[in-house]
């Protein structure tokens, strides 16, 4: 016997489904996974009015048992498995009591489960007003289970619901739907017998989805499809008999039960609305005054909680320095770890606000609208109406875009959409571009009015998402699946954003982050560290101890020797070495051995390429100190040769290299957590890396 | 008639699906035979359409309304 009862949360997208379970659990909630998938888990424990506590599992949002993306695969898998670990005691389906019918679809089909079942009809409030009158009574009487009537928007109901979950049976009461076994008699009874399996519709749904399902064997699964064939089973046949036979059963249950007087009312005002956002001009220009204002928040928002959290990772560093014992440990934590931390957790505000700004768009169903719009266009280069989302956040951060392609149900469009994401111009390039660009073009105005260096880093971002759109359309063409890409998709009404969900997406998109991509981050970081902190026998000794001579300390000061030293031990470092080692492969694109080591370290992080300039070329400084980098850059000369580095054809090939390659271990961590899978981050990093080199070699030799 | 050919404001009755794949998924989101459906808008740029269907909003493709026959 379990000491907690498991209760699943299962219904339509829309039906207010994520506002019940987070009153249910509040900040008492996890993200997990389920055994063995890519699905994320939500879970959380909810305090029952008699003191009890239970566990409440958020099932994906699905409208039928039959899924149509990875994420409601887990549905059938979830509840037809009394072996899986979150197999529910307990179902709660969410239903709007607006939209009835379609909802009452995924209730018949789970009652055949035989699972205890409560019917948690939400958004009453809007029913009434919408002059749909539903007894509740005489549904739950019709039906033989509990069914609460809820508002829980405006917290109404969910003492009650609370209440009707501890009071459940552990019993199934609920009355039969439809005769699931006149469907296919024979080959139910065939499955159930070798199965061992008591319940008819679970038999059913195994032979419909036994490819997809983790706990049928393999030897199982082959023996289906035989049985399949001898009994001339039809699945789809089989899947529009079942659903009319439902919905038969549901219109007589509905002709009982529910009286409607006249049309939603909310709906009208939702139309009234959409009349100017998905206007033929109106619409687009909207879209674009409303993504103008998130990137602007974004920046301006961000602003100062950045400085904070940098000022933090700043002070924690001289504290360590000044109370730690001096040693390798103490570097190795400072330098290698928090230096690495600091360098992730700067973007923390910028991904929160960014997963705010999206989750209002959601919440308020402009996005379904802003897919509506966008989808015929998208479509053309291999992608989906969906995937504008996270190609417009790809511009602030990749990390958090590539989560939100979650909601894309088409595999290809999502996998085509989390590839290209990267290459969109993110924040962490344009202190690079910004740089590069001071130094080799010139602060004038053009036709009296257009800043040249502002039109050149504009023209950088077009660059990056004209990329974006033409690798996906090379890989429409490349991918192959069998799956057909379709857009049935239901267009919400619009609805106020809900404050308390916006908050908690924003914290639940923080720790995923920290945990997930920290992980990461702090291992990469160390390496790197080692790597420009060591190098081969006693080079890095020897340095050490031709700068402690009388000679030297006479001829420099103790800052002048500590700047010359450190660059020196990189140069001698196995990170100085290998950018000595692969110069003559960058040496096309027209970088020397310290722009490699600078392509080297910001492989963790591209932000990393302004610090490495900095310690490369003599000065101790950061971002805040760019002028005297930029001098000095703009002196530097090749020891070979004697010209200039920076010369403009060098610095436009490095923008696009920076622009195009596939530096952020953020990105390929988060691409691997998402697609479970380390051939895409790593198909990801070659094909940017080839991309990169391959349009850096032309922009130097053209300007060359 | 098909859905695809109805212009905005015009509506049908549905009388049956021309492919079965699309039917189930249609049918699941409310689509059935004998329910009245109506086109409420087209995109912007021609494509997709949002229909109003057993009281709510559906948006879908040209070539999935084409698959629906009306009376």
């Amino acid at each position: 016997m379990k000491s907690t009862l498991r209760v699943a949360l299962v219904g339509n997208p829309n039906t207010g489904k994520s506002t019940i379970f987070n009153a249910l659990t509040g900040l008492n909630q996890k993200v997990g996974n389920f055994p063995g998938v890519t699905v994320d888990k939500k879970s959380g424990l909810c305090k029952l009015p008699d003191g009890k506590q239970v566990e409440i599992i958020d099932l994906p949002g699905t409208y039928s048992l039959y899924p149509k993306s990875a994420d409601e695969t887990i549905v059938f898998e979830v509840l037809s498995n009394p072996d899986n670990s979150s197999h529910p005691d307990l179902v709660v389906i969410v239903a709007d009591a607006t939209n009835l019918k379609r909802n009452l679809l995924l209730y018949t089909q789970i009652a055949d489960l035989k699972l205890p079942v409560i019917i948690a009809l939400n958004m009453m409030d809007q029913a009434e007003k919408g002059n749909i009158e539903i007894d509740i009574n005489a549904l739950a009487s019709r039906l033989n289970v509990p069914v609460v009537a809820l508002a829980a928007r405006k917290s109404i109901g969910l003492d009650e619901l609370k209440s009707a979950i501890s009071y459940s049976t552990n019993i199934p009461l609920q009355h039969a739907t439809i005769d699931v076994e006149s469907i296919a008699p024979e080959l139910i009874k065939a499955v159930s017998k070798k199965l061992k399996i008591d319940n008819p519709y679970v038999a059913l749904q195994i032979v419909h989805q036994h490819e997809n399902l983790k706990y049928i064997s393999k030897e199982n699964s082959f023996w289906i499809e035989e049985q399949e064939k001898i009994h001339d089973f039809h699945p789809q046949k089989a899947q529009a008999t079942e659903t009319i036979a439902r919905y038969n059963f549901i219109n007589e249950v509905l002709l009982d039960t529910v009286v409607y007087t006249s049309v939603a009312l909310e709906e009208n005002i939702s139309n009234k609305i959409d009349h100017y956002l998905t206007h033929k001009v109106w619409g687009f220009v909207i879209f674009f005054l409303i993504l103008f204002a998130i990137f602007q928040s974004i920046f301006a928002w961000s602003e100062y909680p950045m400085m904070l959290i940098e000022t933090v990772f700043v002070w924690l560093a001289e504290l360590g320095h000044t109370y730690l014992p001096a040693g390798v440990f103490t570097d190795l934590l400072i330098d290698g770890v928090l230096a690495g931390l600091s360098g992730v957790m700067v973007f923390i505000p910028q991904i929160a606000l960014l997963f705010a700004f999206i989750s209002v768009l959601e919440d308020t169903g402009y996005m379904a609208r802003v897919t509506f719009m966008m989808d015929k266009l998208m479509r053309k280069v291999g992608l989906s109406g969906k995937s504008v989302v996270p190609l417009i956040g790809g511009l602030a951060c990749a990390v958090p875009s590539i989560m939100s392609a979650r909601t894309i149900e088409n595999w290809k469009d999502r996998i085509i959409t989390i590839m290209v994401t990267p290459l969109v111009s993110c924040s962490a390039r344009l202190p690079i571009y910004t740089l590069l660009i001071s130094l080799v073009v010139p602060s004038k105005l053009v036709l009296g009015f257009i800043n040249l260096q502002g039109l050149v880093l504009m023209l950088m971002y077009l660059l990056s998402i004209v990329m974006a759109i033409l690798v996906a359309w090379v890989m429409k063409i490349i991918i192959k699946s069998n799956l057909k890409s379709y857009f049935i998709m239901e267009l919400p009404v619009y609805r106020m954003p809900r404050w308390n969900n916006v908050a908690l997406t924003m914290f639940g998109s923080i720790k995923t982050f920290v945990t997930e991509a920290g992980k990461v981050i702090v291992a990469v970081s160390i390496v790197l560290w080692v790597l420009a902190s060591y190098g081969p026998g006693d080079r890095i000794e020897k340095i050490d101890q031709k700068y402690s001579s009388s000679e030297m300390i006479s001829q420099y000061t103790e800052e002048e020797i500590n700047i010359l030293k450190s660059s020196e031990k990189l140069e001698n470092s196995y990170a100085g070495i290998v950018g000595k080692f692969i110069e003559p492969s960058i040496e096309p694109l027209g970088f020397d051995w310290k722009i490699g080591i600078s392509l080297i370290t910001s492989f963790a992080a591209r932000e990393v390429f302004v610090g490495t300039m900095a310690t490369l070329y003599s000065v101790d400084g950061d971002d805040s100190e760019m002028e005297p980098v930029r001098n000095k850059m703009a002196q530097a000369r090749n020891a070979k040769t004697g010209t200039l580095v920076f010369t403009t054809a060098t610095a436009f090939s490095l923008m696009v290299f920076y622009a195009f390659a596939m530096q952020c271990m953020s990105t390929m961590a988060v691409v691997y957590r998402e697609t479970k899978q380390w051939r895409w981050p790593i198909i990801q990093f070659f094909y940017m890396l080839v991309l990169a080199y391959g349009a850096s070699f032309i922009v130097y030799n053209l300007l060359k | 008639m098909k859905l695809s050919q109805l212009a905005i404001g015009q509506q049908g009755i549905i009388k049956e699906f021309t492919d079965l794949e699309m039917s189930v998924k249609l049918m699941e989101m409310g689509c059935l035979p004998g329910e009245a459906v109506k086109v409420e808008r087209i995109a912007p740029l021609g494509d997709p359409i949002a229909v109003t269907v057993s009281g709510y909003q559906l948006s879908l493709r040209k070539r999935e309304a084409s698959t629906i026959e009306l009376i």
